[in-house]
């Protein structure tokens, strides 16, 4: 089942628990203004390699912001982004999709006229390379190529428990699976950091604890880096490592859940304070 | 019962896979093919060659071009008449230039021609969507027009100012101008029409046409799964306008024999159009089929009323099949709007649980 990120391990320093874990994208003073709208003003947190980093603030604080400026959909007036070592502003999102950064809707983006196969075999886009030429002639190295993709993305339908959806068009999935099989689209691009916005929106409890379930699997079985927004507390403080919280675009804690919990600035974010 | 995968198990991916993994849509194929390359040579008269079934293929591949670029990739064109006229012109001159090469072959390359001027005018489509694209593609139809009128180099300076096409050879038979047989005709336009809807139907399946249709559902998520936006759109515009540049190519050199501007105007992109929207988008066998309505039902129309020994004027037979074609568009429209593609998978659900209702 792990085949698909074997490359993905942990460093020996992570992997005995001595040392400072790798720093896997650091964000340096980002602000990010549509106009006159500050979207985000100047935040700095970093996401380690191998953790579970929530983000999370009341609605409006920035947060989806955040993963667009990450994933290079907006590009921030101010700051710099530090992928892997490299330092860099501006990127267009498929060089971050093929730099190893993949990412889930809040309101699910699924290609609603393909399959759930097709979703999935989407995600391997960057992983296929035949041309035109072959593609035409399909029998030969085409083919090939689509049988050994296929197997990467059977595991990982066998790994979501979605067997049974394999071939239905996914516009005709209840909510649930379909954010499922958006986790399936993007756990197909083997990524190194999983950005997730929302993952458990508008499920129930059963669908929450499959999710977490799954989440949780995908950060400890494949070593996948991950970093989620989510509104559910609950969730939160259970699954996440570090959690950086933001308020009207700024940034008012980081850390350990317990810590973020009792913050003063946080339960005033979410509580409000008399004025 | 009639149609049902059950029992059909499969044991590779490579089955699951193929084109047809159900027994019965390889017979029906198989049948498909045996009624065009047998049955109807062996039976078909001149006139149903020639009026029926050599302008029905044209179309259908047409309407494959066009459903390459809207029913796959989700831009909406109203340039395929020119595209076509693309086509059937650079066809033209080529024969001119090499009157000793292949005509077919020549056909064949005169797509890429127009390729390349549907990847221009696809340029537009990175910023643009929906029916602003649209508008724009109808400048194409309305700047390519004017140059088949006003460029006489593009018809060999002819006083007539048409596109007459010569007589070729090839293998002994004679394969276009006004002497080359019906039946020969359709043979060529038979076989490249089901060549090229194969080929297509290969890289639909494969990581280009997912790549087509990421763009077409939601575009925002394709780019962040590493697709491209301008290179995949632009190969889309390139891919649709060679099959459509070819269909035009084939209209003027097998069907017509001579064309003029006029034959390329909007009316043809419309035409398309409608025959891929009937037909459905996102289905290659929906090409077929709307090309087939749109096409076949109003010259059969047109034999009713002799038929029935009905006496009355031609052009009344004339407006009334405008009629009669127009109100079933618009009744299917509203039975089916995804297309014929979809009411076919609709009888193919019914028929796998037949005798229960569901």
């Amino acid at each position: 089942m792990n085949a698909f990120v074997a490359d993905k391990a942990l460093t020996p320093a992570e992997a005995d628990g001595s040392g400072e874990p790798e720093t896997l994208l650091r964000v340096d003073n980002v602000s990010l203004a549509f106009g006159g709208v500050k979207a985000i003003t100047d935040i700095s947190f970093d996401i380690r390699k191998g953790e579970i980093r929530a983000i999370i603030g009341p609605n409006g604080a920035g947060k989806t912001s955040m993963l667009n400026v990450i994933n290079g959909f907006y590009h921030p007036q101010e700051g710099t982004i530090t992928w892997r070592g490299t330092v860099r502003r501006k990127m267009k999102p498929y060089e971050a999709a093929s730099q190893g950064i993949a990412r889930t809707f809040q309101n699910v983006a699924l290609f609603k006229g393909m399959t759930t196969l097709d979703n999935i075999m989407s995600g391997r886009s960057l992983k296929m390379h035949r041309n035109f030429f072959w593609q035409v002639l399909w029998r030969g190295p085409a083919e090939r190529e689509e049988i050994e993709h296929r197997k990467k993305v059977e595991e990982i339908i066998d790994f979501l428990e979605i067997q049974a959806i394999r071939k239905t068009p996914v516009g005709r999935l209840p909510y649930g699976l379909q954010k499922r099989v958006e986790l399936g689209r993007a756990l197909a691009m083997e990524p190194e950091l999983l950005l997730l916005d929302e993952p458990m929106a508008g499920m129930n409890l059963e669908e929450k604890e499959d999710m977490s379930r799954f989440i949780i699997d995908v950060n400890q079985e494949f070593g996948t880096t991950i970093a989620l927004i989510e509104h559910d507390m609950g969730v939160v403080m259970d699954l996440s490592d570090r959690v950086v919280v933001l308020d009207y675009g700024k940034k008012i804690a980081d850390g350990p859940p317990e810590e973020v919990q009792a913050s003063q600035a946080v339960i005033d974010a979410y509580l409000g304070v008399s004025h | 019962m009639f149609y049902r995968e059950a029992g059909q198990f499969k044991t590779s991916y490579k089955a699951d896979q193929a084109l047809f993994p159900i027994l019965q849509d390889r017979i029906g194929i198989a049948a498909i093919l045996l009624i065009a390359f047998v049955v109807i040579p062996a039976f078909a008269n001149d006139f149903f060659l020639t009026s029926i079934m050599i302008p029905f293929l044209i179309f259908a591949l047409a309407a494959i071009g066009l459903n390459v670029l809207t029913g796959y990739c989700g831009q909406l064109s109203l340039g395929t008449g020119a595209f076509m006229g693309v086509g059937a012109y650079a066809a033209y001159k080529l024969t001119s230039i090499f009157p000793d090469a292949n005509v077919i072959v020549m056909v064949l390359v005169s797509g890429v021609f127009s390729a390349a001027i549907g990847a221009v005018f696809g340029l537009p489509s990175l910023r643009i969507k929906g029916l602003y694209l649209a508008v724009t593609t109808l400048a194409a139809q309305f700047f390519l027009e004017w140059c088949f009128i006003r460029i006489p180099w593009l018809y060999n300076y002819n006083s007539s100012g048409a596109i007459e096409v010569p007589r070729r050879e090839m293998f002994g038979f004679i394969v276009t101008g006004a002497e080359a047989l019906p039946i020969t005709r359709y043979f060529v336009v038979l076989c490249i029409t089901a060549g090229i809807a194969y080929l297509m139907a290969n890289v639909l399946r494969g990581r280009i046409g997912r790549s087509w249709m990421m763009i077409r559902d939601m575009d925002i998520a394709a780019e962040l799964m590493g697709v491209r936006p301008l290179q995949t759109k632009l190969m889309a515009f390139a891919v649709s306008s060679y099959i459509c540049g070819v269909a035009g190519a084939m209209m003027v050199f097998f069907w017509l024999n001579a064309a003029e501007p006029s034959s390329y105007s909007i009316r043809l992109s419309f035409q398309i159009l409608f025959m891929v929207i009937l037909g459905g988008l996102g289905s290659l066998g929906g090409a077929f089929m709307g090309a087939a309505f749109i096409w076949i039902l109003p010259v059969l129309l047109k034999f009713v009323p002799g038929a029935l020994g009905i006496d009355i004027a031609a052009e009344t037979v004339e407006h009334a099949t405008f009629m009669i074609v127009g109100a079933l568009i618009i009744f299917f429209l509203i039975v089916e709007p995804h297309g014929f593609a979809r009411l076919w998978q609709i009888a193919k659900q019914k028929l796998r649980v037949w005798p229960f209702p569901y």
